[in-house]
């Protein structure tokens, strides 16, 4: 978890973490690049239609905000696996800048990671997670729902990092 | 950082057509409640972008988590458009309606 070190934000992570955080950040890249598809629940989630009411409307806004969003998403995603260690686990130092970048980029990859697990208001992770592991400890479910809590424990202590 | 919408200030000149002019009606910028992102983390994006107080800030974020949705910003079109695609790069919902 992050802690401030003087005018960096740094966090010790095991091997583990930093493959679950270089996977995470390329799906998002890849959600972004080759795989973009407006059909796809999750870009719909991270491109908000601006007017829902408005079909012309939000194409205009879209013809003109969705590529420089676009290009920031995949910076931010591409600021976590800029800062990963190279080989194994090791130490994340974040400049403000690279913290505010990896705080966007965790949380688009928990938006992509909420939509494919139909997080709803009010979904108690604990509950999910214990009935994924009873159904079956080795799914993807399992697996998938570690990773949000996971990434949702990281952003937070960023940003409590950032705000202390 | 963005600070809060400049005050609308009317235009002096009256055209030469008979047209009635429509006066600039304000545009807000709406955030919609969503189960994923943290209320922390959606203060923070209120402060960071808009410049707002921490107490503003929290109220506005409560009125989304409670309430559904909240107004956070109203002014031209041009400028709520500007503020939905920068909450777009924080990954918050955000839509453009009139007042």
């Amino acid at each position: 978890m992050f802690r401030r070190r003087g005018d960096r934000y740094v966090a010790s992570l095991a091997i583990d973490e930093v493959r679950v955080l270089r996977k995470v950040a390329s799906e998002v890249v890849g959600l972004l690049t080759d795989g973009f598809d407006h059909s796809d629940p999750v870009v719909s989630r991270l491109f908000p239609e601006a007017y829902p009411e408005d079909a012309a409307g939000a194409a205009e806004f879209r013809r003109y905000t969705e590529g420089d969003l676009k290009t920031a998403k995949i910076d931010q995603a591409g600021a976590i696996l800029a800062a990963l260690p190279d080989n194994g686990g090791g130490e994340v130092r974040l400049d403000a800048e690279a913290a505010e970048a990896w705080l966007r980029a965790l949380n688009d990859a928990r938006l992509a990671m909420g939509v494919r697990l139909e997080i709803k208001d009010g979904t108690d992770l604990g509950a999910e997670l214990d009935e994924a592991v009873a159904a079956d400890p080795s799914s993807s479910r399992v697996f998938q729902l570690s990773v949000y809590a996971y990434l949702g424990y990281l952003q937070e202590s960023l940003l409590n990092a950032l705000i202390e | 950082m963005g600070g809060m919408a400049a005050p609308q200030v009317a235009p002096v000149e009256t055209p030469d057509t008979d047209e009635v002019p429509v006066p600039d009606r304000p545009w807000v910028t709406i955030v919609w409640d969503d189960p994923v992102n943290l209320m922390t983390y959606v203060t923070w994006v209120f402060q960071r972008l808009f410049g707002y107080s921490r107490e503003k800030a929290e109220q506005l974020m409560l009125d989304v988590h409670y309430k559904g949705k909240a107004v956070v910003s109203s002014g031209a079109r041009e400028r709520m458009e500007h503020d939905a695609s920068q909450l777009h790069a924080y990954g918050l919902w955000a839509t453009v309606d009139r007042s």
